[in-house]
């Protein structure tokens, strides 16, 4: 089955730590997904640039709008995802147990993939 | 046998298998429960078949080939026909039970869901019994099954016993699901009472299951025992008026003797062999006050001692407010109320209680009058609101 592990960090927690800190974590983060494309259990991962540089689209009444920031102000924000190819769920939770953000205040989101061949039935 | 006593005992181990072999609940169920229509119209009129287990697990299996045949044969279906084609087995595994309670038990899941699919599925109980048990619409309680079978599918929670690293971890989470159920049956509140006690049963009948398939698991072993140690008790806890029974009133000839025996054996046997696990020393501790022949005769001290175990393993304040609690009856009334005046359980109207209690067996009644004052501004339920109210008045006459 595919998943993808959405990762939400906590902003407040993150600042406050030190730069040796979240370098730490970053290199830890880096290690742990090497490990996961090694064992074929990844498929793809994504770091995304902060909040700020975040640009929202709707539309409404048939118009489009563009807005500056988030579609949504969280203490949580979305930091990026990891594409997990498991057998199951069991398979997903013990990888996402090791994601080393967790211990800086992350917390992740498994979610699986709507499978592409039974979208037709 | 009856039918109603093969659907009583088998239903879930035979669910358990057929899930295994069809790889979906809901079919399975259907799958079964026709299977049992079909032996329901049959079976009185032709007589039972000569082994009916294996008749009703072959036709369950037949009736979910049929179901799969039905819906469409596109190729991703192919592998459950060919699982299905091959003879299986006609008669349960029993680790197919286990892998259906740890499925249901999956922290996955919410605590409601797991708890309603456990009942549902293992103990065969129908979605209107579970939802009048847990006073819940019959609706919500429908959805929630019907969510939590779609969730098991869609996120591929698996059909499987953990794996041993895990094993501990997620049969701890299997046996806080079936101490729910009988919390739930054992906190019985008027109206319901009749299906509460089938919620303490089931409970036990549960907990009889997994020390049965994980033999080695101590902590199983301690819930089953925790489980009949209370249940033993189970009738003389309130009055004819529904009204509570405090333990030390308690009709001692009354307990069911055979359920302390067999709790008081499994108890020493969770206790043996490493350092023993919370339901363990829980058991413990409702052992000695089962075997105390008179409530004056109950081992205070070891009771302290075991709560102290206790609330080193997992602190909480509601754990040293029962052992301050065991300290007043063991050292002095005195002790015990220095230890409860130190603790702070905003809400909890157990801590004004267990004061007022002390003060009140001190013969400081008007302190006992004020405290059972705080208590009965916190209590919720009814049978305890009535019982502080009976001693509220008890201390204010004796106190003028």
């Amino acid at each position: 089955m595919q998943y993808v592990m959405l990762i939400y960090l906590d902003s407040q927690r993150w600042s406050a730590l030190s730069t040796d800190e979240r370098n730490r974590v970053h290199q830890d983060c880096g290690a742990w997904h090497e490990a996961l494309v090694k064992s074929g259990h990844s498929r793809n991962a994504v770091g995304l640039q902060p909040v700020s540089t975040a640009t929202t689209l709707r539309e409404t009444n048939g118009k489009t709008m563009i807005t500056d920031g988030p579609f949504a102000e969280t203490k949580e924000v979305l930091g990026g995802f990891e594409m997990l190819e498991c057998v199951n769920l069991d398979e997903a939770i013990a990888i996402a147990k090791r994601f080393p953000g967790l211990r800086a205040g992350c917390a992740v989101e498994l979610r699986p993939h709507v499978p592409g061949n039974e979208c037709k039935d | 046998m009856t039918i109603e006593e093969i659907h009583r005992q088998h239903y879930g181990r035979i669910l358990a298998s057929l899930i295994r072999v069809v790889r979906d609940f809901t079919l399975a169920e259907d799958a079964l429960q026709e299977a049992f229509a079909i032996a329901v119209a049959q079976w009185p009129k032709k007589g039972p078949p000569p082994n009916p287990v294996a008749w009703l697990m072959t036709t369950a299996r037949n009736k979910a080939i049929d179901q799969i045949r039905h819906r469409t044969m596109a190729q991703s279906k192919h592998d459950d026909m060919i699982s299905l084609a091959t003879p299986g087995e006609s008669s349960p595994e029993s680790a197919d039970t286990l892998r259906l309670i740890f499925t249901c038990c999956h922290p996955a899941l919410a605590p409601d869901a797991q708890i309603a699919l456990t009942l549902h599925t293992v103990c065969g109980l129908t979605t209107e019994e579970i939802a009048r048990a847990f006073l819940v619409p019959v609706p919500t309680l429908a959805q929630r099954l019907v969510r939590a079978k779609t969730k098991i599918k869609l996120a591929g929670i698996p059909y499987e016993v953990p794996a041993d690293e895990e094993l501990s971890e997620r049969l701890s989470a299997a046996l806080h699901v079936v101490y729910l159920v009988f919390n739930e049956g054992y906190a019985a509140s008027a109206g319901a009472e009749l299906l509460r006690a089938d919620l303490c049963s089931e409970a036990i009948r549960l907990a009889r299951q997994l020390v049965e398939l994980l033999p080695a698991e101590r902590e199983a072993a301690a819930l089953l025992a925790l489980l009949l140690l209370n249940d033993a008790r189970r009738d003389t806890r309130t009055d004819p008026a529904g009204d509570l029974v405090l333990l030390e009133d308690q009709d001692r000839t009354r307990w069911d003797r055979a359920k302390i025996a067999e709790g008081a054996s499994l108890v020493e046997r969770s206790l043996r062999g490493g350092s023993p696990g919370a339901y363990a020393i829980q058991a413990a501790i409702a052992a000695l006050h089962a075997q105390a022949p008179r409530a004056r005769d109950t081992d205070w001290r070891q009771i302290a001692a075991l709560y102290a175990l206790l609330a080193q393993m997992h602190p909480s304040p509601v754990v040293e407010l029962n052992r301050a609690v065991a300290i007043a009856m063991a050292d002095g009334f005195e002790k015990g109320l220095a230890l409860l005046n130190q603790l702070d359980l905003p809400g909890y109207h157990r801590l004004p209680a267990a004061r007022a209690d002390l003060l009140r067996r001190l013969g400081k009644f008007p302190e006992a009058a004020a405290a059972y004052r705080e208590a009965l501004s916190l209590v919720g339920n009814d049978a305890e609101r009535r019982f502080l109210t009976r001693r509220l008045a008890e201390v204010s006459a004796a106190g003028t």
